[in-house]
C-alpha cells in the first residue's frame, strides 16, 4: 500500500484543511511513513489470532434507556461566538 | 422509443426513527418538538471530552427489525464514524455503521397486480440522527437546534428490486406497517420519523445492466415519492432518448415545482473515509439473545392475515385492508372479543369507519374511539336494542364525540321499538294511509312490501324492529 501526492490534496480538501507546499510534502512523508509501518504489521501471521473489534476485548457495554435530563441550555451555549433564540447562529449555509 | 420500451429500477434507503426514551449514545429524551437546544447534553452537542455509551434498546429494537424483515442478525457488530462537514452534524462525524450492520440479507413481501414479489433488503444499520438548520428569515445567518441531533435511527437498504412508483409505495407502507406492528417506530412521515432517499434508474427494457443511477433524499410523503419518481424515470429517459448520458448524483426533490434539481457539487463525490469508532466497544449478539427477543416479538401482519382467512373466515381483500395497519388491526381484534361477531366488527371497519376516515382526512391511528366502544355498538345491533340505520348514526356520534353507544342511544332517544303493541299501531296505520300499497300486494307484487315497511320505518324514525315489522306486515295483510 502506497499514498500519492494527490491523495494527500484530496483527504486535505474533505478535512477543509489548507496545506502549504511544504506541508504537502511533510505529510506525503509522514503518511508514507505510517503506511509503511501498517504494511510491516500486515506481514506477521496471524493464523490462529483471534479477530478483534478495537484495541480492548471488552463488548456490549451499554447504557439503559433512562432518561437524564442535562437541564441547562445557558451553559450548554455559553461558548458560543453567536446565538440567538437559544440557539447557535452561523454564518448562511446555502 | 417511448416510454414504454423503459424499465424503472429502484432500491430504497428508509430512515426510521426509533421510538426509545433517549437518545442513542446519551440520556437526552427523544421526544418531538421541545424548545430548541433543551433535548440536549455535552455529549450530543460533541463537547470535548465526553464520551458515547450505547442504548440497548437501540441495539434491541433493531434486531425486532431486522427479524421482522426475515434478516440475518450479525454475531459480530461494530460503530463506524462517517465523516463529513455539515453545521447539523456537530461532531464532523455522524456514528453509524459500515462493514459490519446488525442485520443483513432479509426480504420483504408486497402485493402486486402479478401477485406477491419479494424485495430483498441489503441491510438494517442503526445510526444517529442530524440536528436541525433554522434559516434566518432576513437571510443574515442560519440557527442550529440540536434537539434531535442523537436520536436513534435503523437505515433500512433495499437491494434496486422496484419496478415500479406503485411497487415502491407499496413496499414503503409495507415496512411502516411492520415497524408499528412491531413497536420500534411509530413512523410519523408528518414529523419526519419515517424518510426515504430512493435511486432510480432506468435502462431498456430486455437489458441485464443496470443505467445511472440518481439519489433523491429524505422525502417524506407518499405522494412526493411518487411524484418524484415519475418525474425523475421520464426525465432520464428523455436525457438517454436524446443521446444524453445520466450523471451520477444526488437531487433535491421540490414538491412546488415538481422538479429535481442537483444538490452538491460532484466534484466532491462521496469519500466519507469510515472506520471504527475507537469510543465504542464491540456489539455481540448470542443465540439466546437473539431467540428471546424472536420469541417476545409481537404477531406480524403476515401472520395476522392468516388468521383473519383461515379462522375467521374472511376474504383475503378485507383481511388485507384490515391488517395493512395496527391500528385497525387492534381494533378489529379488540371489538370483535367485545361483541363475538368479528364478521360484523370487519363490515363496520371496512365500510363505515373507512368511509368516515376518508371524508375526515384521518388516519387510522386518529380513530377518536375505542375498540370497546365499535364492540358495544355491534352488541347493541346483534341484541336488537338498535337497528343498523340507527347504527350508522350512532357510529358518526362516535366519531364526533366518542362515549359508549348505549349513552349515546339512550341520550338521543334511539332505542329500538320491540314492543309488539307498540310495533302492531304503526303497521295498522301504515296499512290504513296505503290502501293501493295493500291492493297491489295482494295482486303479487311482493315490492309492495318493502314499500310498507319502509314507511312503517319512516313513521318511527327509523326505530323499529324490522324483523317484526316484516312479520306483523305479512300476518296483516295474508288476513
Amino acid at each position: 500500500m502506497d499514498i500519492s501526492r494527490e491523495e494527500i490534496i484530496h483527504i486535505a480538501k474533505l478535512a477543509n484543511l489548507k496545506l502549504t507546499e511544504a506541508e504537502i510534502e511533510k505529510t506525503l512523508f509522514n503518511m508514507k511513513d505510517i503506511l509503511n509501518f501498517a504494511n510491516t504489521v500486515n506481514k506477521v501471521n496471524t493464523d490462529n489470532v483471534y479477530e478483534s473489534i478495537g484495541a480492548t476485548q471488552n463488548y456490549n457495554v451499554f447504557r439503559k434507556d433512562e432518561i437524564k435530563e442535562f437541564g441547562d441550555r445557558d451553559i450548554l451555549l455559553s461558548n458560543a461566538p453567536e446565538q440567538e433564540d437559544g440557539m447557535f447562529k452561523i454564518p448562511k449555509v446555502i | 422509443m417511448s416510454r414504454e420500451d423503459y424499465e424503472i429500477v429502484m432500491g430504497l434507503e428508509v430512515h426510521a426513527e426509533l421510538s426509545t426514551k433517549t437518545k442513542i449514545f446519551c440520556s437526552c429524551p427523544t421526544e418531538f418538538g421541545g424548545e430548541p437546544n433543551t433535548h440536549c447534553c455535552p455529549i450530543c452537542m460533541a463537547m470535548p471530552g465526553t464520551l458515547p455509551v450505547l442504548n440497548e434498546k437501540v441495539v434491541e429494537y433493531a434486531i425486532k427489525a431486522g427479524i421482522a424483515t426475515n434478516c440475518e442478525i450479525a454475531k459480530n457488530s461494530k460503530n463506524d464514524r462517517k465523516n463529513y462537514f455539515y453545521p447539523d452534524l456537530p461532531k464532523a462525524y455522524q456514528i453509524s455503521q459500515y462493514d459490519m450492520p446488525l442485520c443483513e440479507r432479509g426480504y420483504v413481501e408486497i402485493e402486486t397486480e402479478e401477485g406477491k414479489k419479494k424485495i430483498r433488503l441489503t441491510r438494517i444499520h442503526i445510526e444517529e440522527d442530524a440536528g436541525k438548520l433554522n434559516h434566518d428569515e432576513y437571510g443574515r445567518g442560519s440557527l442550529v437546534d440540536l434537539n434531535r441531533a442523537g436520536v436513534p435511527l435503523i437505515e433500512i437498504v433495499s437491494e434496486p428490486d422496484l419496478r415500479s412508483s406503485k411497487e415502491v409505495e407499496s413496499y414503503l407502507r409495507k415496512l411502516k406497517s411492520i415497524l408499528e406492528y412491531i413497536e420500534v417506530s411509530d413512523c410519523k412521515m408528518q414529523e419526519g420519523s419515517l424518510r426515504a432517499d430512493v435511486n432510480v434508474s432506468v435502462r431498456k427494457k430486455g437489458a441485464t445492466e443496470y443505467g445511472t443511477r440518481t439519489e433523491m433524499k429524505n422525502m417524506n410523503s407518499f405522494r412526493s415519492i411518487v411524484r418524484a419518481i415519475e418525474y425523475e424515470a421520464d426525465r432520464q429517459i428523455d436525457v438517454i432518448e436524446n443521446g444524453g448520458k445520466i450523471e451520477q448524483e444526488t437531487l433535491r426533490w421540490d414538491d412546488v415545482s415538481g422538479r429535481t434539481f442537483p444538490m452538491r457539487d460532484k466534484e466532491d463525490a462521496q469519500d466519507y473515509r469510515y472506520f471504527p469508532d475507537p469510543d465504542l466497544l464491540a456489539i455481540k449478539m448470542s443465540d439466546e439473545y437473539v431467540e428471546e427477543i424472536r420469541r417476545n416479538l409481537p404477531e406480524l401482519p403476515e401472520s395476522r392475515k392468516k388468521r383473519y382467512i383461515e379462522e375467521i373466515g374472511l376474504p383475503e381483500y378485507d383481511a388485507n385492508l384490515l391488517t395493512a395497519s395496527k391500528y385497525l388491526s387492534n381494533l378489529f381484534e379488540g371489538a370483535s372479543a367485545i361483541c363475538n361477531n368479528p364478521k360484523a366488527v370487519s363490515n363496520w371497519i371496512m365500510t363505515d369507519i373507512t368511509k368516515e376516515l376518508n371524508e375526515r382526512e384521518l388516519e387510522p391511528d386518529q380513530i377518536p374511539f375505542t375498540a370497546e366502544q365499535l364492540g358495544n355498538l355491534v352488541v347493541l345491533i346483534d341484541k336488537g336494542t338498535i337497528s343498523s340505520s340507527i347504527a350508522k348514526k350512532v357510529l358518526v356520534e362516535l366519531f364526533e364525540n366518542p362515549k359508549d353507544p348505549m349513552k349515546i342511544v339512550e341520550e338521543k332517544g334511539w332505542i329500538q321499538i320491540s314492543d309488539e303493541g307498540a310495533i302492531k299501531e304503526v303497521v295498522l296505520k301504515v296499512l290504513e294511509n296505503n290502501q293501493q300499497s295493500v291492493a297491489d300486494y295482494k295482486a303479487g307484487k311482493d315490492k309492495a312490501l318493502g314499500f310498507l315497511v319502509g314507511q312503517a320505518m319512516k313513521e318511527t324514525k327509523g326505530k323499529a324492529n324490522p324483523g317484526m315489522l316484516n312479520k306483523m306486515f305479512l300476518e296483516e295483510l295474508n288476513k
